[in-house]
C-alpha cells in the first residue's frame, strides 16, 4: 500500500491556514456513457457540503471519483496544494450502508483497526501510537462499550458511528459519505447531524450525497447541486431555491442508474 | 496399538495430513470470509479434467503438470462464468454450476484414456497413504507458500474481502488481491486433491474456517485455529481410518464435519443448544 504523501500533521483544527479541497472540470463516464461531467467546486476544512440531485445525477459516482474508485476521464482534484492522483490517505469513503456486508465476522475494534491500516502498510508493528487512534475513535463517537461487539449486532446508528470512528483512526480529513441519513430512525439521524456539526467543527471536511431536500439546510452549510453536470455549487440556502431545484430535479438523465 | 507409526507409508501420510490439513485449514479462514464455498466446489470438480489433460498432452503425471492443469482448468471455468453472467441474462451462480459439473464431466469421461492413471476412485477420493517423499516436499512448499502470501499480505486481504470500495479507497490494489486469493485457493485445492480428492477436497477447504468462525471473532484465531484443527483433525482421521478400517480421505471429511456439527451445536457464544444465539 504505497501513499501518496502529504507530511504528518494534527487536525487542521490546529493549523492556522486552511486546507482547500479544489475540485475541477471533473468528468466520469462508465464505458461511453458519461456519468458526470463538468464538475467545478471549491471548498475547505470546516465545512459541511451536500450533494445534491436525482436518482442518477452521479452523486455518488462524483463521490467515488474523489476516493479514487472510478477513474477520472477528465479534469483534477487538488487538497491541500496537492494533486490526488488516484487516492489520499486523508481521504475516508464510507460506502452506502446496504452496500456493506453486516454479517461480516469483524468486531467494532477490528473494524476501527482497519482505519490504521493505511498508516501501516504491509509490515508494520500495531504500535501504542496505533492503539491511541483507535481508542480515541472509539471515544470520540461514543462507541467504547460496544467495541467487542459484531458489527451485525449494531444499530443502523451504531453501524454509522463504527464506519466514522475507522474513517477518524484513519485521520482522514475529509470524509465522503455516501447517503449517511439513509435508513436511520429520528433519534440517530439527530445525534448523526450533532456528530456531523461535532466533527466539522474540529476542522475535517465532510461531503455527503443527500436525498431529503427539507433536512438539507440544517444538516450542511455548503451544497453542491447537480444532475448529471453541475447546476450551482455554493452556500447551501441561496443554492436550494425551489426554482433552482426543479430545474435541476426536471431535467431527467438519459439512460443512467445511480 | 501404536504399530503405525513405525510403517514408513503411514509416517509419510500422517505428515502429509499434518501439512495439507494445516495449509487447506488455515486457508478456509479466508474461504468462509468470502463466502465462496460454491466457487471451491466448483474449481476442485474443474481441476479433474485440468490434471487429465495434462496427463493426455505429456503422457505422465507430475506435479507440475497437474498444477498446470489445474490451473488452466480453473482460470477457463473460472472466467468463463465471469464472461458468460456479464454477457447474457444467466447469473454466475448458475454459469459456474453449468461449466464445472461440464468440465467434470469432460474429466471423468477422458479417464479411460490416461491407461494406468485412469483410476476413478483415486482421483475422487484421493489415497494419502500412497504420498511420496517429493510429495511432501510439494505439499511443503505450497504451504510455505500460501502461509506467506497469507501473512504477508493479511491487512490488504482482509480489507478487499471486508469491503472493496474501502479498501481501494484506502489504496489497496483489490484486483491484484482478488487474484492472489484465486491462485492461492488453486494451490491449496491442489495439495488436498492428493490427500481427499475432488470431491471431498471441499471439506478440507472449508469445514475448519467455518467451525473456527462458530467459536471465535477474532480473525487470527480463525486463521490459526483453523490450520490447527484441519492438521489435527487430519492426524486424528489417520488414526481411526487405520484402527478401523476405513479409507482415509472420507476418514478426514467425517472428522472435520463432526467438528463443526460440535460446534453448531455447542459453541459457547453461537451453539444452538447455548440460548444465547445472536439474533
Amino acid at each position: 500500500m504505497e501513499t501518496e504523501t502529504h507530511s504528518e500533521h494534527d487536525c487542521c483544527a490546529h493549523h492556522d491556514n486552511h486546507h482547500e479541497l479544489v475540485i475541477s472540470n471533473v468528468e466520469v463516464s462508465y464505458g461511453s456513457v458519461a456519468a458526470l461531467r463538468d464538475i467545478s467546486m471549491a471548498t475547505s476544512c470546516g465545512n459541511r457540503v451536500a450533494l445534491i440531485g436525482p436518482n442518477g445525477a452521479g452523486k455518488s459516482t462524483l463521490l467515488k471519483a474523489i476516493a479514487g474508485l472510478v477513474p477520472r476521464r477528465r479534469g483534477n482534484i487538488q487538497w491541500r496544494g496537492t494533486a490526488v492522483k488516484k487516492w489520499s490517505r486523508e481521504f475516508a469513503y464510507l460506502p452506502q450502508r446496504e452496500e456493506v456486508d453486516w454479517d461480516f465476522p469483524i468486531t467494532v475494534s477490528g473494524l476501527v483497526e482497519m482505519g490504521r491500516y493505511p498508516h501501516l502498510g504491509l509490515w508494520k508493528r500495531y504500535t501504542a501510537k496505533d492503539h491511541e487512534a483507535v481508542e480515541n475513535a472509539l471515544h470520540t463517537l461514543g462507541i467504547t462499550d460496544l467495541r467487542d461487539r459484531q458489527i451485525c449486532e449494531l444499530s443502523g446508528g451504531q453501524q454509522q458511528r463504527a464506519f466514522l470512528a475507522r474513517a477518524l483512526a484513519q485521520e482522514a480529513h475529509v470524509l465522503l459519505l455516501d447517503e449517511p441519513f439513509t435508513g436511520l430512525d429520528r433519534n440517530a439521524s439527530e445525534s448523526l447531524a450533532c456528530l456531523l456539526a461535532e466533527l466539522s467543527g474540529e476542522g475535517r471536511l465532510i461531503l455527503a450525497s443527500h436525498h431529503d431536500l427539507d433536512s438539507a439546510p440544517q444538516l450542511f452549510n455548503e451544497c453542491l447541486l447537480l444532475n448529471l453536470s453541475q447546476h450551482d455549487f455554493g452556500p447551501t440556502s441561496r443554492v436550494l431555491t425551489s426554482s433552482a431545484i426543479e430545474k435541476a430535479f426536471q431535467q431527467s438523465p438519459p439512460g443512467l442508474n445511480d | 496399538m501404536f504399530t503405525p507409526f513405525h510403517d514408513p507409508f503411514f509416517q509419510r501420510a500422517l505428515l502429509a495430513g499434518l501439512l495439507i490439513g494445516f495449509t487447506n485449514g488455515f486457508f478456509s479462514g479466508f474461504v468462509v470470509l468470502r463466502r465462496t464455498a460454491l466457487s471451491v466446489s466448483a474449481l476442485s470438480h474443474t481441476m479433474l479434467p485440468g490434471i487429465a489433460l495434462g496427463i493426455l498432452i505429456t503422457g505422465t503425471l507430475t506435479q507440475a503438470n497437474a498444477f498446470i492443469g489445474a490451473l488452466t482448468a480453473a482460470l477457463f471455468v473460472g472466467l468463463g462464468s465471469v464472461v458468460v453472467s456479464r454477457t447474457s441474462r444467466i447469473d454466475q451462480g448458475t454459469a459456474l454450476a453449468i461449466l464445472y459439473t461440464t468440465a467434470f464431466a469432460l474429466g471423468v469421461a477422458a479417464l479411460k484414456y490416461l491407461g494406468n492413471y485412469g483410476d476413478l476412485q483415486h482421483w475422487l477420493f484421493g489415497d494419502i497413504r500412497l504420498v511420496s517423499s517429493n510429495d511432501l516436499w510439494l505439499a511443503f512448499a505450497i504451504g510455505s507458500v500460501i502461509l506467506l502470501g497469507s501473512c504477508i499480505f493479511f491487512r490488504p486481504l482482509l480489507l478487499t474481502l471486508f469491503e472493496s470500495s474501502i479498501a481501494s479507497a484506502q489504496g489497496v490494489p483489490v484486483r491484484a488481491m482478488n487474484y492472489l486469493l484465486f491462485l492461492m485457493l488453486i494451490l491449496a485445492l491442489v495439495t488436498s486433491l492428493q490427500a481427499v480428492g475432488c470431491v471431498l477436497s471441499v471439506g478440507l477447504l472449508v469445514a475448519p474456517g467455518a467451525t473456527m468462525s462458530l467459536l471465535t471473532n477474532r480473525t487470527t484465531v480463525l486463521f490459526w485455529g483453523g490450520g490447527i484443527l484441519g492438521a489435527a483433525g487430519s492426524v486424528v482421521a489417520l488414526l481411526c481410518a487405520y484402527w478401523i478400517d476405513i479409507p482415509a480421505g472420507p476418514a478426514i471429511v467425517i472428522v472435520l464435519g463432526t467438528a463443526f456439527l460440535l460446534a453448531f451445536l455447542l459453541s459457547p457464544k453461537y451453539g444452538l443448544l447455548n440460548g444465547t444465539r445472536r439474533s
